[in-house]
Order: structure tokens, then C-alpha cells, then sequence
């Protein structure tokens, strides 16, 4: 079964090397605003909505937390626990602002997802088109497209 | 650097051949304190030496031979060795075909010694 899937296209291949090379369990690839881009090892959509959800609001409050101390904007947090870790980086390409939201266990480390984590990012820099004009999505819409969205993250 | 981290690695450094050491947190893969020769990428030969160590561990555990203590990587251009030291540290050392395996081995063992 195939546990990488995209709904943006040209995030596939350089996210399907990264899960290879650094060992993640879970990988998901997402705007600011929370809005998925590709995932990997995800089973169901409503962890990849609670998730890609709280992952945004983590880099969000973050960010703010920068701002106040007048300080750069974080590029990456780690949160190790005993058995999984959790590491979220944020990245500007031509496409905008991606946050990537990665979950590891004992078989990968914090190093390793550090490490090839950059390579992730100047591939998706690379390959990323420029971002086009998006018209704000109508609430009468949201629905559809978070079903379009869902169909292809999970193949349906 | 802590004054003993880095005492720990010019010892390990001044041996001919070394192109550098790394005091890496096992587990996390990342650097505690690193003293390396420009081109040698530290992050990437901590995480990989870090991963590396642990799988080794493992299949000596499944060997029933224990913990290893002492890990040489010999390839075409160069040397990898490691040295497992408490709380979890892991001494690497990189160097190049020349370099005196068995001093270097000698110089981690006592590094790991004195992170106790």
C-alpha cells in the first residue's frame, strides 16, 4: 500500500526521499493556514486534519512568542518524548510559507530528521512553482474542496 | 565548549590522520561538541554515526555479544571509528586512511573515560 501521497504534485518526490532517508513514522506537509499539502503514513483524514490543525497553531503561537521577544522566527521545533519525537520546521519557497510536521520513533533521531530535513527543504524550494493568485475559498466551497483535497491524500 | 569537552577532543585531534572528532548525544544524533577540520560536514556525520551506532547495537544484542565498545569503519578514502562513553555520549571520530587506528582508539577510550 502506498503511505505518500500529494495533492500538490511536486512535493511527492522530495517528501517520499525524506521518509526514506531519515526514517520518519509520519510526515505531513502543510500551509500556515493549515491546509495539507502532501502526508505520509497517515491512515485516517481525521488525523490528518487534528493534526495538520495543531501543527499550524504550534508555528503560529511560536511565531507570535518570537515577535514579542523581538526575535527571529523559529525555522524548527523538537519535542522528544520516550518514544516519539515531534519535529516541525517552516520554510519559505516560491510557492509561500510550508510548515512540515514529522513524527519519529526510536528507529530515526532528532539528528537524522534534522539533517535531511534541509535537504527536504531545498528540494521543495527547487522544484516549488510561484504561487498564483488564490481567490479567499467560500465557505460555500470549503466543504468540496476539503473533500478533493482528502480524496487525494488518501486515494479516494 | 565546556573546558573538558574540549580537552577531550584535542587529544583525539592531535593524532596524525584525525580530521576530526564529535562528542554526539547518542540517542538524538546531535552534536554536544565537535572539533573538526573545515569540509567535514559535523551534523551530518553526527546524526548518520548516531543511527549507525544504534543499529550496531542491536545486532550485537541480537548476537547475545552485548553492547559493542569500540565501532572502525574502514572505507576506500577514509576512517569512521566510535566509542560508546556514558550518560549516553558518543565519541566519533573521523579520519583518513593514514590515520593510526589504534591510537585513535586509544585516545577515545580515555576521552570516554573522562565524561564520566
Amino acid at each position: 500500500m502506498r503511505m505518500t501521497r500529494a495533492v500538490e504534485g511536486w512535493t511527492l518526490v522530495p517528501l517520499e526521499r525524506f521518509v526514506m532517508e531519515s526514517g520518519a513514522r509520519l510526515t505531513l506537509l502543510l500551509s500556515p493556514a493549515g491546509q495539507v499539502l502532501a502526508q505520509h503514513g497517515f491512515t485516517r483524514a481525521v488525523d490528518v486534519m487534528a493534526a495538520a490543525a495543531l501543527g499550524a497553531a504550534i508555528v503560529s503561537s511560536t511565531s507570535e512568542i518570537a515577535k514579542m521577544i523581538d526575535a527571529p522566527l523559529f525555522r524548527g521545533l523538537n519535542h522528544q518524548g520516550v518514544h516519539h519525537g515531534i519535529f516541525l520546521g517552516s520554510f519559505k519557497t516560491p510557492r509561500g510559507e510550508l510548515l512540515a510536521l514529522v513524527v519519529y520513533d526510536n528507529d530515526s533521531s532528532a539528528g537524522l530528521v534534522e539533517l535531511f530535513f534541509e535537504n527536504l527543504r531545498d528540494e521543495l524550494v527547487a522544484a516549488a512553482p510561484v504561487e498564483e493568485h488564490r481567490e479567499p475559498v467560500l465557505a460555500a466551497d470549503f466543504e468540496n474542496e476539503l473533500n478533493a483535497s482528502l480524496g487525494s491524500l488518501f486515494g479516494r | 565548549m565546556r573546558t573538558g569537552f574540549r580537552q577531550a577532543l584535542d587529544t583525539i585531534t592531535r593524532v596524525r590522520g584525525v580530521h576530526g572528532a564529535l562528542l554526539v548525544a547518542g540517542d538524538d544524533g546531535l552534536i554536544i561538541a565537535e572539533a573538526l577540520m573545515e569540509g567535514v560536514d559535523g551534523k551530518a556525520v553526527a546524526a548518520l554515526a548516531s543511527s549507525l551506532s544504534k543499529r550496531m547495537r542491536r545486532s550485537m544484542e541480537a548476537c547475545n555479544a552485548g553492547p559493542p565498545h569500540f565501532m572502525h569503519l574502514q572505507a576506500t578514502d577514509g576512517t569512521l571509528v566510535m566509542v560508546p562513553a556514558p550518560d549516553g555520549v558518543l565519541v566519533v571520530t573521523v579520519g583518513d586512511v593514514r590515520m593510526n587506528v589504534g591510537l585513535v582508539r586509544l585516545e577515545m577510550l580515555r576521552a570516554a573515560e573522562a565524561l564520566t
